[in-house]
Parts: structure tokens; sequence; C-alpha cells
């Protein structure tokens, strides 16, 4: 592949497609879906973090006017212990199960216990008041070192620890140990002329999707089940409903309407499994919707942890060994992210001696769901900013000594892959050359940070079906559902196949009847590996009209040429016919072409980023205020340039929110105190600057165009970007998440 | 059973005539009773701006305003904002910067723009971001949306 190859759709900036419908307010979203007989239900949650169940009467409830159905876990299947893969790993049923309806145990406040079906969502909020349950409460354990303790309490009586491969006798809050090693850590460290070593803490932050949580479910005697919802994935929510429910596939279909944002948090089901119940109970299509509060209590945030990072360097910068230790809270139920985070920790760098130790710990707190690039952000923040001093100590510019040990082509991380051709060096010196690093920046209390990251994007399932019109357009079929421009990041690598424009492409998102399965949206995979199948399907259907041409032409088809959006006859006869004129004759050359394209690629091309951030810090209030704001990043190719900036600039501020100010603050009792958009402090637009971006392109050669996801990888650096940033301005290295005024009071001494 | 009120009201220049219970909300009305379901609820106690609509010329959170309070006033929403054959400059240039992602904010920001640049045609990035502020977006990072906002300002002038 030439990395100078001119395109003529790709690399521009169209309109998308599903743009009118979203600036006249016509989009529908989950909440949006309306059908006539409608009833409305709500969940009853948990008031307790960690209780045992030990009555639920639900009699005064169903009496009260206006109440069409309750159902309880007493309604689900009673779960068997398997393992099944649901298309983001392997998931226990049991835990699955019991986070959808508490069954014995409630283990967070804010987890689902009951559920009610009735005519107005005011009346089954009323009804669920009336539902009487009896628990026996528990002391809930809330952190991440005090739940590995041998005495703490436990959440689940038969967990007991793997570790490398073993299991422990006795139950644990620790469900799993896993560790990478590279080379000889020891004889690394005693090589180093610089050792540094810290602890790291950070706190548990949301998506903060502005779209709450919503699911319509339709269940017909004939056995069919039909949701309408917003999800990361169709196919997804159809495998986990038919597993908690134990129904069969065939019988389900889930319609995807427009989503509000996911960033990760909208994969898991919650409520959809509970809608179907409730439908199935009344007959009646139901509609369940999360408020605000249900979002953060009983929806799976990223996790908290604890990080201890040791790195070591010779004096003239080049890091010798590494070690990490990395203890997640995975919240209620085991799967923390803390997998990816140990692979991803020290993964920009080439470094000989490398130990990681992860640990996935349960705590009473929402079961953790992913959360863009699960686990990196956490990790980055420990290694970036042990880095950072490092580079402090030998007195060697940040940036340079990333380029002294950046990855590459041919290099080995710690846990195992060896790096195909990779952009990481390309970022670096993108942030080196940006006017942003050579700005002056002398002012007081005023410094610059800098960090780097590294996500894996992966590649899975897509279907796609191109659907050929008359007058010379395509319908493009496609399930992976449109979180933020995919239509038209797909649309466009159709188009630049059969060099039409991106405008003659009309793409739709359909439900999981009515296309081929296609994993979620998420792993920064959609433009890459749907955008795959969107490619493959043209292909297919480039194909199929060159044989129309040769028919049209009685010539072989290995004499018909197809370029920019042409074909041509290349031996004998002068024959030429556009792609449009060559749509409108389809009938008479064998009826109408559909193409089809499906892929399951391993080449998803990793990514990097390396961010430049100012700051000024007040030291009388402790508020970080960010001044300029760079971001590079290796895109492979960017498709549709305004996306890829708009990804790395939501990621970028998402980072800065989780920096500065996003936490989940609990009370000694387990409860939330902050469940809201006003006490849970998201950035704000008054809050920023702009957000410069670089878009890097080094091509994947895992793509037919060259392209690696983008999504994810923009909220790894800034954390420890901003950290190093406050170091600058104030001499404090900060080591705790978030940093906020307060933290940042305490730190410098103010209060 | 709650007894409902009946309302008279003019959305998007319209006359409307509505029933609804008095612990509804102008949103709960607009989204459940009308069908107007451009304006989304996020958080249903005023932080997040996706419900933003403009009542009697003055920009609202809907959430926050009782159906029963807009009788005999004047509510402007996203769904009265484009022409028949022709979005609204505001519109346009949210479109043009690629100021949205999953666009469950964009019909509040768009409001929220309208009742600003109505009050204030060439307003400062600062005084943008000041009146946006009360308008959460998790997608974008709000440069997209403050630059559209600027070139709105400039296509009106």
């Amino acid at each position: 592949m030439s990395e100078k190859k001119e395109y003529k759709v790709i690399g521009t900036r169209p309109i998308r497609h599903d743009g009118v419908d979203k600036v006249t307010g016509r989009a529908l979203y989950g909440a949006d879906f309306q059908i006539a007989g409608l009833l409305h239900g709500r969940v009853l949650r948990s008031p307790h973090a960690h209780a045992r169940i030990v009555s639920i009467d639900t009699s005064r409830a169903e009496a009260y006017p206006g109440v069409k159905g309750i159902v309880t876990a007493q309604d689900l299947p009673d779960p068997a212990d398997k393992v099944a893969d649901l298309g983001e790993g392997a998931v226990n049923l049991k835990y699955l199960c019991d986070n959808i309806l508490a069954r014995d145990k409630v283990l967070y406040k804010g987890h689902a216990v009951a559920a009610v079906a009735a005519t107005s969502p005011h009346i089954a909020e009323e009804a669920c008041t009336l539902i009487d349950v009896a628990y026996e409460v528990l002391p809930p354990v809330l952190e991440v070192r005090q739940a590995m303790e041998p005495d703490a309490p436990l959440l689940h009586e038969n967990l007991k620890t793997t570790s490398l491969g073993e299991t422990a006798d006795e139950p644990s809050n620790v469900a799993s140990h896993l560790q990478y090693k590279k080379g000889a850590p020891e004889k690394g460290f005693a090589e180093a002329d610089v050792v540094i070593e810290r602890e790291f803490v950070t706190g548990t932050v949301h998506q903060g999707y502005i779209e709450p949580h919503n699911a319509t479910a339709l269940y017909n005697p004939d056995g069919h089940l039909t949701i309408w919802c917003s999800t990361q994935g169709a196919f997804t929510v159809r495998e986990q409903v038919a597993e908690i429910l134990q129904y069969p596939i065939s019988k389900i279909k889930v319609v995807p309407m427009e989503i509000g944002g996911g960033f990760g948090g909208k994969i898991s089901v919650y409520i959809k499994p509970v809608a179907a119940l409730l439908a199935m109970k009344t007959g009646k299509p139901v509609k369940v919707l999360m408020n605000r509060t249900d979002v953060f209590e009983g929806t799976g945030p990223t996790p908290a942890s604890y990080i201890r990072v040791k790195m070591g360097a010779t004096k003239a910068g080049k890091v010798t060994a590494a070690e990490a230790y990395l203890a997640f809270e995975a919240g209620a139920y085991p799967g923390s992210p803390v997998g990816p985070g140990a692979m991803c920790i020290f993964a920009p760098y080439n470094i000989e001696n490398v130990l990681i130790d992860g640990y996935d710990v349960v705590v009473n707190k929402p079961k953790t769901a992913p959360y863009r690039a699960p686990g990196a952000t956490n990790a980055a923040f420990g290694s970036e900013t042990i880095l950072d001093e490092l580079a402090e100590r030998l007195e060697i510019d940040p940036l340079e000594i990333r380029l002294m040990n950046g990855a590459k082509e041919g290099d080995r991380r710690a846990d195992g892959p060896i790096y195909p051709r990779i952009g990481y060096i390309e970022t670096v010196e993108a942030a080196k050359q940006h006017p942003h690093y050579a700005a002056p920046n002398g002012k007081k209390h005023h410094g610059r940070g800098v960090a780097s990251g590294f996500w894996f994007n992966i590649g899975l399932e897509s279907s796609v079906t191109i659907n050929v019109n008359v007058d010379g357009t395509i319908n493009l079929v496609e399930g992976s559902t449109d979180i933020g421009g995919t239509r038209a990041s797909i649309a466009m690598q159709a188009a630049e196949v059969l060099g039409i424009p991106a405008e003659s492409v009309n793409p739709s998102v359909v439900d999981t009847n009515s296309v081929g399965y296609t994993a979620v949206t998420g792993g920064s995979r959609t433009t890459y590996a749907t955008g795959y199948a969107a490619y493959e399907a043209a292909q297919d259907v480039k194909r199929q009209m060159i044989a129309r041409a040769a028919k049209l032409w009685e010539v072989d088809e290995a004499n018909v040429q197809f370029a920019d959006g042409e074909f041509s006859c290349i031996n004998g006869k002068e024959e030429q016919i556009s792609f449009r004129d060559l749509c409108a004759r389809l009938g008479e050359t064998g009826g109408p072409v559909v193409g089809s394209g499906t892929v399951n690629p391993g080449g998803a091309g990793g990514a990097f980023a390396t961010h430049v951030v100012d700051v000024e810090v007040d030291e009388e209030t402790g508020k970080v205020e960010i001044l300029r704001y760079t971001a590079t990043q290796d895109a492979g190719k960017a498709i549709h340039p305004s996306y890829v900036e708009g990804q790395i600039q939501g990621g970028v501020v998402q980072g800065i929110g989780w920096a500065l100010n996003e936490e989940y603050i609990y009370d000694a009792e387990g409860t939330m105190t902050n469940a809201s958009f006003l006490d849970y402090r998201m950035p704000t637009c008054l809050d920023l600057p702009m957000i410069d971006t670089v878009i890097v392109e080094v091509p994947n050669p895992g793509h037919p165009y060259g392209v690696r996801g983008v999504g994810e990888v923009p909220i790894i650096p800034p954390p420890a970007a901003i950290a190093n940033a406050i170091y600058d301005a104030v001499g404090i290295r900060m080591t705790e998440l978030p940093m906020s005024p307060e933290r940042l009071l305490k730190a410098i001494g103010t209060i | 059973m709650a007894i409902k009120s009946h309302v008279q009201t003019t959305i998007n220049g319209e006359t409307v005539e509505f029933l609804c219970e008095s612990r509804q909300s102008l949103l709960e009305v607009l989204r459940d009773e009308l069908h107007l379901t451009g304006a989304k609820e996020g958080c249903n106690n005023g932080n997040c701006g996706a419900c933003s609509v403009i009542l009697d010329g003055r920009l609202v959170n809907s959430c926050l305003v009782l159906g029963v309070e807009t009788e005999g006033k004047s509510v402007e929403t996203i769904e009265g904002l484009a022409a028949p054959d022709k979005l609204h400059p505001i519109q346009d240039a949210f479109l043009e910067n690629a100021a949205l992602q999953c666009g469950i904010c964009t019909p509040g920001f768009i409001m929220s723009t309208k009742a600003l640049l109505d009050s204030n045609p060439n307003p400062t990035e600062h005084e943008i971001r000041y009146w946006l502020a009360g308008n959460l977006c998790r997608c974008t990072g709000y440069d997209k949306i403050v630059r559209a906002v600027q070139d709105a300002a400039k296509a009106s002038a």
C-alpha cells in the first residue's frame, strides 16, 4: 500500500448522512420510541451497599391501581454457574443474571431488586415504594486495598482467587491475579542509574453519556420478542437477553434506535431483560427508562484503582526496567479491565525487563463496565508520571526520553505481541514539532506536561449488504450503531471503491433480523471493521457490475476494466459506461445487484497518542485551568478527518474530567453522595480551551485504506499529562485522581 | 387517578391544546403527550440542558417547567426551527462543523445557541462558552460546537 495514494472520497469531509435528522430533533433515540398500548416500567433498587435479601413482598404494590405486573429474580430462570462468551469476552452467567435482578444478596447501593409495569411512569415509581423488601444488612467493603485484606467482608462466598492458572482453596474478594514478565527485571534495575517508584490511586468514574439507558420490549403470543433500545451492539443485546432469559436467539429481534453516547457503558445489559420479562408477564409493550441517578448507581462505571509503578533508567536516558502492580476494583462481580491495563501500561516503550502484576478485586460498588480504552488510563497515569520524573531527574526533555525509548515495528510488548508497523515515534515527533511545544511557558504557576498512550483497537465480526439502485446510488445496510458519525465513515469506504460520491450512499443501521452478525460499536472497531466489510461488499458489487458490463458488450469479464466510476472495454471494442448508467440497465442484464461483505479481521492496528498540555494552578483555590491542549495521534488513515478530530477532542476532554473533577464520592455505608450531573462534575465548555489535534497517518497494513481505530486512545494521556504540567507549575507530584482543588490544596500545603 | 388539566399554549407558532397532570413537566408533555421528542431527558433536574426550549423568548430547561405553567405562553422547540426546505443557519453550522457525534445533546445546544444569538448576535468565544455551560456534551469536547456557534453568528450577521 502506498502512503501517497490519492483518494476521491476518503479524507474529505462530507456532511454526515444522519445529520439532518439529528439537528432537527427527528432522529429517534431509544426513549423516543412510541407504540400503542405502552406500559411504563420502573426498577426498585437496593438502598444498601451490601445486604442479604430476606424476603420480598409485592402484594401492596400489586394492588395499587394502574399496576399491571411486577417481576423479581424469581421470574428469571435459575442461572447455571456457566461461562458464556457474549461478544465482549467470557461472562459468568450467574453473575450476569444476579446483576439484572438480585437473587440472594444485593452487592451495591442501586442494585436492581424488582421492577413494576404500570400505566404511567409515575404510577410505576409510586408502586416501587410499596414493595416491601426485608434486608439483613452486611458490612460493605468499598476500597480495593481493604477488599484484599484477609479479614475483609466477603461479597461472594464461592469466589476463589485464580492466580496464574491455580485456584486458591479459601474464598476471597480477589477474583484473579495475572502477571506479564519479560527479561530479568532485577538485573534491569541493577543496571539503572536512577530508579523511581511511586504509588497512585484513581477514583471511580462514569462514562457520563447524556442519554440514560432505555428499553421497550414487546412479546407476542407466538413467542417472538422484540426489543427497541439504544445500545452499542444489537447483537450482543440479543445474546445477553437470550442467555439471561434462557430464550432462543431466533425468537429475539433487537432494534437499535439512535444512541446517545456509550463509551463502553452501553454494551452490558441492565434493564433490557427486565423490560422483556415485564412484557412477557403483562402481554403489553413495556418501556423502561433509567433516570440519571439510576445510571450512576445502577450501571457500570470504570474502576477505581491502586497502582504502584517502578522504573529505572541509565544516565543516558535508556529505561532498563519497569515494574507495575495494578489492583482494580471490579465492582460487585469479577471482570475489571485490569488485563488491558496491564497490557497497555508500558506499551509505548521498548523496555527489555518488565514485570507486571494485575489483580481483579470485587467491592460493594456497581459492576464496572468498559470505558474508552478500559484500564489503560488508570495505568498510564502511573507510568507516564514516573517517566516524566525520570526525565526530570536525568535532565532530559520529556519528549526526548520518549523518542529514545519509543516502541517501533519489530519490538515486543511485555505481554507478548510483536509490533507490526506502528506510529508511536511519529506522534512524539509531531508533538515536538508543534508550535505549542516551542511556545514560551515561563509564567509563575504555569506549567507544561506531556504524556503518551497506547490502545490495541480490535477487529471482530462485521457484515454489510449493498443494494444497488437504478439511479446510480447504493443503499448500504449495516449492523453497527452509529455513535459518532460512522454511517459516514463506513459509507465513504464503499463510495471510494465504486467511484461515487459519499452522498450517493444511503446507509441504514438495521435490526438483528435484517443484517449479518455484527459485533459491538466499541474497541475503536467500527470504521476499521465495518468499514472493511463495506469495502468488501463494494468489491462484490464491483465484480458483479463488471459481469453486467461484459454481458452488455458481449465480451469476456476479463476485458472489462473499472476505474474512476467508469467501466470500459480494454480489448477490441471501444465501449464505456459509467457506474450510474450501468445501474439503469441492471434489469436487462440479469436483475438487481446486491453485494455483501463479511469480515473478522485480525489486523486492527494499535493506536498511539502523545499529548501536550499547559495549565495554570491557582494556589489559593486549588483550581487547575487548562490553558492550551494539543493532541497528536496516529489514525492510520483518517476517513473523515472532522470526525477523527472530534474523537480526539472528545477523548481528551473526558480525560481532563477524569484528571481534575470526576469521581464517585461514597459515604461510609457505600452510598454515592454525588449521583447527579450537578455533583458529578463533568467538564462544560466554559472549563476548556479549543483542543488542537494533529492527525498522524502511518497506514495500518491490516486494512485496505490503512485505517486504525481512533476513538479510545485519546482518553489515556490527559491525567498524566496534566499531573506532569501541575508539577511543572508548582513542583508537586500529584498521585491521586481526580486532582481536585481540595487534593491540590492539601498537596501544596495550603490546607 | 390524578385529575388532568386542560392547557392551551402556542408551540412553534401553532396553537396547541393538551391535557396533563399537574405533576408532569413541560418535557414530559412535549415528549409523551405531544410526541415532540426532539427535547431529550438527560438528567431531569436542570443540569444537562438536553431538554432546552425557548419559553416566551427565554431559554429554559423544559424538565424544570411544569406543563400547566405554559398556559397562554409560547414555546419554541427544535422541531420548529427549520423551514420545510431549508435548515436554520445554526443547524447548517452544526452539520458543516461536525459539531455533533451521538447527537443526543444537539437539539438542546441548538436551542441554546438560538437563544444566545437572538440576544447577542456577535458573541465572543468566552461569551459562547459561558452561555453554553448549561449544556453538557460528552462526545465532542465542545471545540467544534463553539466553532459552529461562531460560524452561525457570522452567517446570521
